[in-house]
Order: C-alpha cells, then sequence, then structure tokens
C-alpha cells in the first residue's frame, strides 16, 4: 500500500469547549501530528479601545474591566497607574493596600480557574468544581466591596470607589486562611498523580530563546526558566513594600506552567495577609477635587462641592498633555495601558497591552510538531482570556 | 521609577544620534526615530543593549497632524526592569514603515494589529493580514476619522447619535460652563 503525505486541515474552533473562549486553530495535520498551527483571532473584538476615545476616564473604567474579565481587579490597576501617571498622581496609602490585597486575591482566583479549566480540558472534572467552589466566595468578597461580583469598577484615578465595609478584613482572612489548605489539597491531588504528570509533562514545550523573542510573559515566561515579574523588576502601585519570591520553573513545559502557578497562588495569599496585617488607616482616595469626587456629606454643605461633582460627572477628570505606558503583573503576564491625552475630557487613544495576544503568538512554538491532543493541553497551559486577546 | 537616562546613554554611541530626538517622559526613555533609521536604532536596542523583547507595538493617529501617524515599540529586557520606547512617524498613504520582524520575532502579531487599525503597512512582515476585525472590513477603525455610530433603534422619533453628542467633549483648558464642542477630526 502507497503511503500518503497529504495534509489535513482541521478547524479546531471558534466553538470548541478546551478554546476557553471563541479561539479558532487552523490546524494542518500529517495524520495525528499537527505539522502548523495558525491562530485566528477577533470573534470577540467589541472595539473597546475605539469606544474609550469617546469617553471620560471616569466611565472607561466600565470598559477596561471587560478586556481581562477573570482579572477585574489586576486590569483596573493597570489602567489606573498609567492615568495616575498622567496625572502624576500618588494614591493614599490605605488606597495602595486594598488595592494590592484585591489583586493578589483576584490573583488567586483567577489561576483557580486556569486550574479548574485545564483539568477539565483533561477529563478531570472534579478539580473545576471545587475551584469554582474557592472562586465563588472570592466572586462574594467582590461583591462586599463593590456590589458587583465580577467588573466590580471599584478603583478610582486617585484611589478607591469606597472604603472597605463592615467584616471584610474578617472575611478575606477567612478565605484566605482556607485557601491556604485548599491549595495544598489541589496540590495533593494533582502534583503526584500518574495521569496528570504524563499529560503535562514534556508537552508544549516552550524553549526560553522563543519565550522572549515572541513575547510571552507572566507564567509562560516563568515557566521557561526567566524570572521576570513586573512587580519585581519594575514596582508599581506600592509593591516594592511587600515581600513575596517569584516561583519560576525549568520544566519549559505545561507542568512548569503549573507548578509556577500553583506557587504564585501560595505568593499571592502571602501578600494579600500582609496587606491586611499592616493595612494603614487613613483616606481611600486623594484630596483633590478635579480628579475625585468630593465626599457625599460634603454636598450638602458646600457649594463649591457641588459644582465640583457637577463638573466631575457630566465633563470628567483633565489629565495634562502627553503620553504614558506602564507595565503591570497581571494573572497572565505583563498588562500594560498606553494613554495619550491632548489635556481634554476624554482619552485621545488607549491601547491595552494583552498579555494573552502575545501568549498566543508562542502557541505555535508549542504544538507544531506535536500530536493534536498537545492542543488542548497547550491552550490550557497559556490561561487564555479571549477578551484579553481580542478587545 | 528607575532612572532610564542611562538607557540612552548606553545606546548613543551605536546610532545616528544626531537623527534621533530622545527624552525622558514620566520616568520612560523615549527615543523619536525617523523611518529610514528606525530599524537601525531597533538593531541596536537588540544587540547591543540587550533588549531582547518587543513587549508591545501599537500606534496612533495625531490628526489632523502630518505624518498622521505614530508607530510606537516598546522595548524590554527579560528579567530586568530595562525599557525603551521608541517611536516613528508613518507617512504617505497608505503610511508606510519598515517592519520590525527582521529583528523582533514577536513583532508578527501587533504589527498586524497596527495594520488592522489604522492601515499602517510594514514592509517585509510575512504576513501582513487582518488580525482582529473581518478579513473583508473596509477601512481601519482606530484611525480618528472612522466614526462611531449608535446601533439604530426602532423608538419613535429616535435619531442614532454619535457618542461625541452624548459625552460633550472639552477641549484643553476650556473655561468651566464652556463644552460641547466638536472635537478635531
Amino acid at each position: 500500500m502507497a503511503t500518503t503525505t497529504e495534509t489535513l486541515t482541521l478547524n479546531m474552533g471558534p466553538q470548541h469547549p478546551s478554546t476557553h473562549g471563541v479561539l479558532r486553530l487552523v490546524l494542518e495535520l500529517e495524520g495525528e501530528v499537527v505539522r502548523k498551527c495558525t491562530p485566528v483571532m477577533g470573534y470577540l473584538h467589541t472595539g473597546i479601545e475605539k469606544e474609550m476615545e469617546s469617553r471620560t476616564y471616569h466611565q472607561n473604567v466600565t470598559l477596561v474591566d471587560r478586556i481581562e474579565y477573570l482579572a477585574n481587579y489586576n486590569e483596573e490597576m493597570a489602567f489606573h497607574q498609567s492615568v495616575e501617571r498622567l496625572f502624576g498622581l500618588e494614591p493614599p496609602p490605605r488606597a495602595r493596600y486594598i488595592r494590592i490585597l484585591m489583586c493578589e486575591m483576584n490573583r488567586i482566583a483567577s489561576h483557580l480557574m486556569y486550574l479548574g479549566a485545564g483539568a477539565m480540558d483533561l477529563n478531570v472534572s472534579s478539580v473545576f468544581l471545587y475551584c469554582l467552589q474557592d472562586r465563588e466566595k472570592f466572586l462574594d468578597l467582590s461583591e462586599m466591596i463593590s456590589g458587583q461580583r465580577m467588573m466590580p469598577g471599584y478603583f478610582r484615578v486617585g484611589g478607591l470607589a469606597e472604603d472597605l465595609p463592615d467584616g471584610f478584613v474578617a472575611a478575606s482572612r477567612a478565605w484566605l486562611d482556607e485557601m491556604a489548605r485548599r491549595i495544598d489539597e489541589y496540590d495533593r491531588l494533582l502534583t503526584d498523580n500518574l495521569i496528570w504528570r504524563e499529560r503535562l509533562e514534556g508537552v508544549a514545550l516552550l524553549s526560553p530563546e522563543d519565550a522572549i523573542a515572541l513575547g510571552g510573559t507572566g507564567p509562560v515566561l516563568r515557566g521557561s526558566g526567566i524570572a521576570h515579574d513586573i512587580r519585581k523588576v519594575l514596582p508599581y502601585g506600592g509593591y516594592e513594600e511587600f515581600d513575596f519570591d517569584v516561583p519560576v520553573e525549568r520544566g519549559c513545559d505545561a507542568f512548569a506552567r503549573y507548578r509556577v502557578r500553583m506557587e504564585e497562588m501560595r505568593q499571592a495569599r502571602r501578600i494579600a495577609l500582609q496587606a491586611l496585617d499592616r493595612l494603614p488607616d487613613g483616606p481611600v482616595i486623594v484630596n483633590d477635587r478635579k480628579v475625585a469626587l468630593p465626599p457625599r456629606a460634603e454636598l450638602a454643605r458646600s457649594m463649591e462641592a457641588v459644582i465640583h461633582q457637577f463638573k466631575l460627572v457630566s465633563e470628567g477628570m483633565h489629565p495634562p498633555a502627553g503620553e504614558t505606558y506602564v507595565a503591570t503583573e497581571s494573572p497572565r503576564g505583563e498588562k500594560g495601558y498606553f494613554v495619550v491625552s491632548d489635556g481634554s475630557n476624554r482619552p485621545v487613544r488607549v491601547h491595552a497591552r494583552a498579555p494573552s495576544f502575545y501568549n498566543l503568538q508562542t502557541l505555535p512554538a508549542m504544538v507544531e510538531g506535536r500530536p493534536l491532543a498537545d492542543v488542548v493541553v497547550a491552550v490550557a497551559s497559556i490561561d487564555i482570556v479571549l477578551g484579553d486577546v481580542d478587545r | 521609577m528607575v532612572d532610564e537616562t542611562s538607557i540612552l546613554d548606553r545606546l548613543r554611541p551605536h546610532v545616528p544620534w544626531d537623527r534621533l530626538a530622545a527624552r525622558v517622559e514620566r520616568g520612560g526613555a523615549v527615543v523619536e526615530a525617523p523611518a529610514d533609521v528606525l530599524l537601525a536604532v531597533l538593531r541596536a536596542a537588540r544587540n547591543r543593549l540587550g533588549l531582547d523583547t518587543c513587549a508591545d507595538i501599537t500606534a496612533w493617529d495625531r490628526l489632523p497632524r502630518e505624518p498622521r501617524f505614530e508607530v510606537v515599540y516598546m522595548l524590554g529586557r527579560a528579567g530586568t526592569g530595562d525599557r525603551l520606547m521608541v517611536k516613528a512617524l508613518a507617512a504617505g498613504e497608505p503610511p508606510r514603515l519598515p517592519s520590525a520582524t527582521a529583528v523582533y520575532r514577536g513583532a508578527g502579531f501587533p504589527e498586524r494589529e497596527v495594520y488592522d487599525m489604522f492601515g499602517v503597512v510594514f514592509d517585509g512582515h510575512p504576513d501582513l493580514r487582518r488580525i482582529l476585525m473581518p478579513d473583508d472590513w473596509e477601512g481601519h477603525p482606530l484611525r480618528r476619522d472612522f466614526s462611531l455610530f449608535e446601533e439604530p433603534v426602532e423608538f419613535i422619533g429616535h435619531t442614532p447619535k454619535v457618542p461625541s453628542e452624548i459625552i460633550p467633549y472639552f477641549p484643553p483648558g476650556s473655561p468651566s460652563g464652556s463644552g460641547g464642542e466638536t472635537p478635531p477630526r
């Protein structure tokens, strides 16, 4: 029988349970082996960057929440870092600590989603249920603090919308205590599980050179042995005041990325506990009436406060003309906003540097020359958020 | 904030410095390069300064100024806080710039995005296609003259508005009470 060398072109997605959204991969297969992988995206493109040009900075917080929708607090952190650098503003210490607390708890919740969804892709569905159960408790905390389970809109330029509600510190401490046990439990359940290791070890290999050259960041880069964490190399928002380690694994495979994220959950817990222990007192937003809304109580007594409130709500704030880019570390990697202001109440240009967009660029290097079944592992291991890819 | 003057000093001997405009803006090192020396600057940044990552490429529309499009390259070095922002103006219609893919492999996706959104053509890019918009889309949506419209709704007497009518534009330094002007087109 003559052998054929014909290749088969297979569309994986856009509707596929393991693409974590609407991602289409055009795979050229030679038997079971992937010869070429072409990601096709844009199915979730909502024109957020265009929309932001016709809205005030305050209104845009609503939109940035929807980009990386599993890490809303980290997303708001990134946007506000850039806008605050335009103003040259620094939020008060209490606001900085609460921001870091929320970002790190959100990092745990986001990695839980990675773990659950990634495990479910490999048919370990019980882990998915456990992880979502834990994440649910973070969503309750988010609801407590902002009224919203997702898309909280809690950060403001110069600080926060409101101070912590009563009982929040105790509730978040209780969740973090519980998470310590739960993370160890997942570790015991998976790390030495033969099936889990065989499915992940040596799969979706990404060399450090490819990871750097293709713009991979976050756990994708750290799983390839590069110790690069924006919180350490370019500290922002007060991270320099916290003790934490940057987990690095040299395996370059899906298992290394899994190990990095497991350890990152523990480190995020460590940072969050430090923030709770050392939470300073004081205001949660700057006392600048051209940027921050006046306190509610002042409106009843002061005409100026009413005018400022009216101007800020109807017109918004005017950052000085100029442009800025501040990198931050989201659960998926480097997230930064490039913001151009002409001094008016609306940005001229807002661009989100999306970690998932660049991590997706590393995907072909991970799967080409490997079996088709490994594509599912590779997509799960980069923890893709399509809202972040497509914006 | 890291001191970024040193990175400019390290770059100086390796590039045609008198053709560049370098400054430190809000704590970040910025180099403006004319289109014809852009690749030389990127190569020097990569090979001489060790800036091995192209963290991001984006652009913005400077309408009504000419040339309209400023493409921004954000370079970095993995494992360190070294950062350099390189900027180049793309002139002509369609605006053109040499592709950075020969220097930074990771420029593939972001240059496609800039082409998709602004119509900037990167000469030498191996696969310059739209990336986020549909393949048959006409126009480049992030250009400032590509207007947004509200979706028509079937209410009697409802006329679709452009968002600039919903949120008034207040130019820089507008005195209190003014505003609602048409933004520059």
